[in-house]
């Protein structure tokens, strides 16, 4: 029996191919959905050059079993992963990996969404952005939580 | 014995990572004031309303009781994703 779910911090670029592969083979579930986050090149206005993430070793992965947890509650689920990058990142680089199989398609959008939304709100990152002026002064900033993220995860505790 | 962390914006603003507090027990407000009478500078910073708090490892309200032990964070609202 191979693990059903799978929680990772790394350093290092995220492979969403042997993630995939890993999370949908021999699963026997007919629905795997994903959901990759990467860098963008520009946040509230700005021109972003690049990233640092740092967590809570610690907790960050109780965090995130947790929010597994409170998805197999509600959902039927095969196997589930999650793996976020820290440190130092580049424009396009992947983040974070989120993957759920379970054998209905409903189920596995929800359950990733709402693992996505629960990460957004609780995890303990944090985003620091190297951002250029207008006339292209580099410097650094917190990225600030946003209250969209906030409504986004009230959804689930109306419902 | 209580470990205390903060991260991020607040681990800068603090100017350090992690304290350590001796003989403390009470609540995690009542720890919070401690450190700000410590250190009169961090009060604009620690007592933001946004401010989370974490106790062993886990989100906890302010109530919550700290005892020898036990790791406290503080840290800004989180941005991962």
């Amino acid at each position: 029996m191979t693990a059903v779910d799978r929680i990772e911090v790394c350093e290092t670029p995220l492979d969403v191919a042997a993630e995939y592969t890993a999370l949908q083979g021999n699963s026997g579930d007919g629905a795997c959905a994903l959901f990759v986050g990467s860098v963008r090149d520009f946040n509230a206005g700005s021109d972003v050059c690049g990233l640092a993430l740092e967590h809570y070793p610690g907790m960050t992965e109780k965090s995130l079993q947790r929010i597994i947890n409170d998805a197999r509650d509600r959902w039927s689920l095969g196997r589930v992963t999650i793996v976020h990058r820290v440190g130092p990142m580049q424009i396009n680089d992947e983040i974070v990996f989120v993957g759920v199989t379970s054998p209905h398609r409903q189920a596995a959008f929800a359950a990733c969404q709402y693992i996505m939304d629960r990460l957004k709100t609780e995890a303990p990152f944090w985003k620091r952005e190297a951002v250029a002026d207008k006339s292209g002064n580099p410097s650094e900033r917190w990225v600030e939580a946003r209250a969209s993220d906030a409504a986004e995860m009230e959804k689930w505790s109306a419902g | 014995m209580v470990k205390v962390l903060f991260f991020a914006r607040l681990r800068q603003q603090l100017g350090m990572g992690e304290i350590t507090l001796k003989d403390f027990s009470g609540s995690l407000s009542e720890l919070r004031k401690t450190l700000c009478e410590q250190h009169p500078d961090w009060s604009p910073h620690l007592q933001r309303d946004d401010i989370r708090m974490a106790l062993n490892q886990e989100l906890a309200e302010t109530g919550a009781q700290v005892k020898a032990g036990d790791e406290v964070a503080f840290f800004p609202p989180v941005t991962g994703g």
